[in-house]
């Protein structure tokens, strides 16, 4: 008989062994779907985890890892920070929706004036109109006790429909020929997030996403706020007891997150994507949330983790190009991932042992 | 503009019935403790499962027996974690819902563009799988508080650490809840496919997992006002979409926002009355969303 | 032998790292109120739950009426005429009494003659319950009298009572004892669990002795005293408590008129709540369990706020303030659950003095947290209370009871509060440990700041404190010097029998 034991201490090694086993399992898994899906299992991997990377195309796929990377990394930072207390921000994609959108206008509407200061205005924007979308939940949670699991989520949803209001509708390009969609801010030098070092694919959301885990790492270890996030995470009356305000929390921890969505909305806007349109949330909010459990939560986790779902992305379209794999194909393979990841998590928590029976 | 109340009453009924399926199996598991957010996926695994069954067999019944047992299986994925590897549920439910998008979106390639058989209508010219879902109501009331089975289920979900005291299996009665939440939301989601849209496309269940789940809260964690509430959320659909038909002067995606504003209203509302009335009665499960785990 | 209902032969159990149970014996006769007498982590729980079904024995084996008796879960259990009142866990607060009681049986009658049957065992036992309530509307009292129902329902053989008296007043004890007495009468043999030596003295009529999972005695409890009692359940003599030295001085808390809300649809309000604590001084606060002693705690200890001037602490007005305010200031507080509430599980020792430490101890300055500190001063805790840990990073849940209770207790008394409120200090400890946070308690009332012990425990606070108050339904009566006050008195001071007197027999 096999007996599950709780583990009386925190085990560091499980920690960092159980998000390489969930890769690996995903891997095996996913060649094995791949196989009877009849396509050649070990080549597919390849494509997807090695070619985009050292491939004979990695000379256009590299910097596209920063490019998907850092709005999952710059995410899944705020996520992790409300996971860790038990407050659940499912709805980061319309956050950053709605950040993309906000930052957008102040462009849109200043065309074309050119300022050094137009850009900052515009982050701050993306952060400010991210943040009230991540508030409307925190409120109504507060004040009514309205899940903000299922408030974030619904949101998710009418956002979309903004964009796609906002792309036929306000937004649209006077000069479009009736296409609906927005001026392409790239070709608004003041309002564009260019690519900072030629061939890297880092603009200015990567120099953020790198802060974000920089300042988010700080709060968790080293102040007294981190503190009582992870206290209020695991034992809520603990928390209380310390002088936790449970409301406080729930609008630091949606806000923040909130605002570090839209933040990345608004680098994706300006940069990759360009314009508003109605196909401006491509999932990065979702994966995040797969970026933040694969990264345990912890910051430098989530640095990793952001790198790898990245290189799924781009190892995915590669494989779509080459081998003719469905376009969802990564999706699943991110969902397994996750699958895999909170199974083996088990091995963090509890110690398997057998049972001795006389 | 002429609306013939009846003819509006049987959309209703239609637009409602993908929730309903949802939000009754949903129930159940909530009852169970079980909080499972992976209700999208399982409805969309159901859609899409469904859907090739019908098209595959042209017999459209079976396709909703191959949703629900689809809808099942893809569950017991959620089971798993939950109960046997003791996962967070809320993390858990979300991956299955990622997952069973995804998995949805790779399989379903073959199956766009083709249509669904098409359905006889059952008595009164209503669909028969609507007919199942307003029987579903009552049933479904009868198991949680005329049955044995429904009260153990009942207890297991109130306090499962006196459940098992008591000698009651929470593991086993909770993967039965589970399985039946993933069966009924299976049906939910090829309703939509079968008899709705009639054809399969990517990410057609648009949200209705989660407006399942609200509406499970809306209705105070009973049967009856599961049904008020879809029954809601299908009004609100009808509105939207006839005020669409007539041209009125506002945009069609903020019109398309409809659905799922009165569903944050729904939510809030009840909530608020949950958390201000003392006579309300706490009806969520006392040990709703926390796993079980017992030292023998 | 045979005429034994119940006969336990050389049962032992193992956890891993622990040896819950090993070579018990012992045997109960038909009609006889036997007492499992033993310290908190004797064993005496893993023992019943073998009973019952809930665990299996590693070794050994169990006789019921001379048959083998192997139960693999409770419900075999049940049908072997095994019946068992939990002491916690086992009623469902959002069912009614008769569902309740329904699970409870292995084949329940239908509804409406349950209720019938409900209703014709608490006439006969005194035991009024209504059939339809909702469990959650019922006091302390009444839920044990649904357990208690379900169980003589099914005509056990044998009946376990799991310290059932917890909960009760004495006066309410006494009105249980006679049921279990009148159901002796008709055969039935009983279990009583309990380390209430009085009680067991008063009312038993063979006590087995459990220590460190062994059985170190078996006697005649009438035949002994309490101290002889507790001598053989603690292995050794109880240590002496010093209470010198203590002078009562200025006045250093005032609560005057405080009412709040009840918390939650379970908590308890409290109404109207007014006292005085001067330095040097250990007020005790009596009361059955949900009377409001967590929401006091939480009141005084700023978890809960209330209108301006209802708490004064050397005369600042700390009504308004947060938890770091009124530690800043120096009112500090150690609430009963010590895992979830005054501690953090899954969080080290010294991570756990963060939690309370940051403001008077400078372990934070600015947000950040100094982490050297931190760890330093749990260090001290663990060194000046005998916490027995493997060291300061080992986590909270890792502990025993009684040694992060001694943590607990330890990291509030070295902040050098002005004022400390504890809530249950020694519940679920050792003796060892019991003693040791006691004569903390003492020691720090005589450095001259003032102490509230809330305890269900009536012999610890006759034993630490100057004057005795009642907490009842969240309203505290006023002090009364523990002086020469007897059981009986504080029985009506802590509400009598709560009503129960229309079900004296």
């Amino acid at each position: 008989m096999i007996q599950l034991v709780p583990r009386s201490g925190n085990a560091p090694l499980w920690q960092i062994a159980t998000p390489v086993l969930a890769v690996l399992a995903t891997m095996l898994v996913g060649g094995l779907i791949f196989g009877l899906m009849g396509y050649d299992p070990v080549a597919a991997i390849r494509t997807i985890f090695w070619d985009p990377l050292f491939g004979p195309a990695s000379g256009y796929s590299r910097p596209q890892l920063l490019v998907k990377a850092a709005p999952l990394i710059l995410i899944a930072s705020g996520l992790a920070i409300g996971f860790r207390a038990g407050i659940w921000n499912i709805g980061a994609e319309g956050q950053y929706i709605i950040g993309a959108i906000t930052g957008a206008a102040v462009a849109l509407a200043l065309y074309p004036l050119e300022a050094w200061w137009l850009f900052p205005l515009m982050v701050a924007a993306g952060m400010a109109g991210g943040w009230a979308w991540g508030m409307i939940p925190a409120l109504l949670r507060n004040w009514f006790g309205a899940s903000e699991i299922l408030v974030s989520l619904m949101l998710v949803y009418v956002a979309q429909r903004v964009a796609a209001w906002m792309a036929f509708g306000p937004m649209r390009n006077p000069q479009g020929m009736g296409f609906p969609g927005s001026r392409n801010l790239q070709q608004y030098p003041s309002a564009a997030n260019p690519e900072l070092i030629a061939g890297t694919g880092a603009h200015w959301g990567v120099v953020a996403a790198a802060f974000a885990v920089l300042a988010t790492w700080l709060l968790m270890s080293r102040h007294i706020r981190g503190f009582h996030i992870r206290a209020a995470g695991t034992a809520p009356r603990a928390a209380r007891f310390a002088g936790v305000n449970p409301a406080t929390l729930v609008a630091f921890c949606l806000g923040l997150s909130g605002a570090l969505a839209g933040a990345a909305g608004l680098f994706e806007v300006a940069g990759p994507a360009g314009q508003i349109t109605d196909r401006i949330g491509v999932g990065y909010g979702f994966t995040a949330i797969i970026v933040a459990f694969l990264g345990r939560l912890h910051p430098v986790g989530i640095l990793l983790a952001g790198l790898l779902l990245a290189l799924t992305y781009i190892g995915g379209e590669l494989a779509q190009l080459t081998m003719g794999l469905p376009a969802a194909t990564v999706q699943v393979f991110q969902g397994m991932l996750l699958f895999f990841l909170l199974g083996f998590d088990l091995l963090t928590r509890f110690q398997i042992r057998r049972r001795i029976t006389a | 503009m002429m609306i013939d109340p009846l003819s509006v009453f049987l959309v209703l009924l239609g637009a409602a019935t993908p929730i309903l399926f949802a939000a009754l199996g949903e129930l159940v598991a909530e009852r169970a403790g079980v909080l499972n957010l992976g209700v999208e996926g399982m409805m969309i695994t159901g859609a899409l499962a469904g859907f090739a069954a019908a098209y595959a067999s042209g017999n459209p019944f079976l396709g909703f027996a191959t949703a629900a047992v689809a809808g099942a299986a893809i569950s017991l994925l959620f089971a798993a974690l939950t109960q046997v590897f003791l996962s967070n549920q809320v993390a858990s439910g979300l991956a299955l819902t990622l997952f069973g998008l995804g998995l949805a979106a790779m399989l379903g390639k073959p199956f766009e563009g083709v249509r669904a058989p098409v359905m006889p209508a059952g008595p009164l010219r209503i669909n028969w799988i609507v007919w199942l879902g307003l029987v579903m109501v009552p049933a479904i009331w009868w198991f949680l508080n005329r049955t044995r089975r429904g009260l153990i289920l009942r207890a297991v979900g109130e306090n499962h650490d006196a459940a098992h005291a008591l000698g009651y299996n929470v593991r086993l009665t909770r993967l039965a809840a589970i399985a039946f939440g993933g069966a009924m939301a299976g049906i939910g989601g090829a309703f939509i496919s079968i008899a709705t849209v009639l054809q399969w496309t990517e990410g057609m269940t648009a949200g209705a997992g989660w407006i399942a789940l609200a509406i499970v809260v809306f209705s105070n964690w009973t049967a009856p006002g599961v049904l008020a509430g879809a029954w809601l959320f299908g009004g609100v659909t009808v509105l939207q979409l006839r005020l669409q038909a007539a041209g009125v002067a506002v945009p069609v995606q903020l019109l398309s926002m409809a659905p799922y504003l009165a569903t944050i209203i729904v939510l809030v509302a009840m909530s608020a009355r949950q958390k201000f009335s003392r006579r309300a009665g706490g009806a969520a499960p006392g040990s709703l969303g926390t796993n079980f785990h017992a030292l023998r | 032998m045979t005429a034994d209902v119940f006969r336990a032969t050389g049962i032992g159990k193992s956890y891993p790292g622990v040896r819950a149970n090993d070579d018990v014996s012992f045997s109960v006769a038909p009609g006889e109120i036997h007492a499992l007498l033993g310290e908190n982590g004797a064993g005496k729980s893993t023992l019943v739950k073998m009973i019952y079904g809930l665990v299996r024995p590693d070794q050994g084996q169990m006789f019921l009426s001379g048959a083998p008796h192997a139960p693999h879960d409770p419900r075999a259990a049940r049908a072997a005429g095994v019946a068992m009142v939990f002491q916690h866990f086992s009623l469902f607060d959002a069912l009614t009494v008769a569902e309740n009681v329904a699970l409870g049986m292995e084949n329940p009658p239908p509804r409406r003659e349950l209720s019938a049957r409900i209703a014709q065992v608490s006439r006969d036992f005194g035991l009024p319950l209504n059939p339809a309530r909702r469990v959650v509307t019922l006091s302390a009292g009444e839920r044990q009298r649904v357990e208690i129902i379900r169980c003589l329902l099914q005509d056990p053989r044998l009946l376990i009572m799991d310290e059932p008296t917890s909960v009760l007043t004495p006066q309410e004890a006494e009105l249980l004892f006679a049921t279990l007495r009148k159901l002796a009468g008709q055969g039935t043999a009983i279990l009583y669990i309990s380390h209430k030596l009085d009680e067991i003295r008063g009312h038993c009529d063979r006590a087995t002795i459990l220590r460190h999972g062994r059985v170190v005695d078996s006697c005649d409890p009438r035949a002994h005293s309490a101290r002889e009692l507790a001598a053989m359940m603690v292995g050794g003599t109880m240590r002496q408590i010093d209470r010198s030295g203590r002078q009562a001085g200025e006045v250093m808390l005032e609560v005057a008129g405080l009412s709040l809300p009840a918390p939650t649809r379970e908590g308890t309000a409290l109404k109207d709540v007014t006292l005085t604590l001067r330095a040097g001084e250990i007020l005790g606060i009596g009361g059955v369990a949900g009377n409001g002693q967590e929401e006091l705690l939480a009141a005084l200890s700023g978890e809960a706020r209330s209108a301006p001037g209802r708490i004064l602490l050397e005369g600042r007005d700390l009504s308004a303030s947060g938890p770091d305010a009124r530690r800043r200031a120096g009112l500090l507080a150690a609430p009963e659950d010590r895992l979830g509430h005054a501690a953090v599980p899954d969080f080290s020792l010294t991570e756990n003095t963060l939690l309370t430490a940051g403001p008077r101890k400078g372990l934070v300055r600015r947000g950040m947290i100094d982490h050297r500190g931190a760890r330093r001063f749990a260090e001290e805790v663990i060194a000046a209370f005998d916490v027995r840990t493997p060291g300061p990073g080992t986590a909270a849940k890792a502990l025993s009871g009684g040694n992060l209770q001694k943590f607990v207790i330890g990291r509030e008394v070295m902040q050098a509060p002005r004022v400390l409120i504890v809530n249950q200090p020694t519940w679920g400890v050792d003796a060892g440990a019991a003693a040791a946070v006691r004569q903390s308690l003492l020691d720090l009332a005589r450095q001259g700041a003032g102490v509230i012990v809330i305890s269900q425990d009536l012999d610890e606070l006759l034993e630490l404190s100057d004057r005795f108050s009642a907490l009842n339904e969240g309203r505290l009566s006023p002090p009364v010097p523990t002086e020469g006050l007897t059981l009986d008195r504080i029985g009506l001071m802590l509400g009598g029998a709560h009503g129960m007197e229309e079900a004296r027999i």
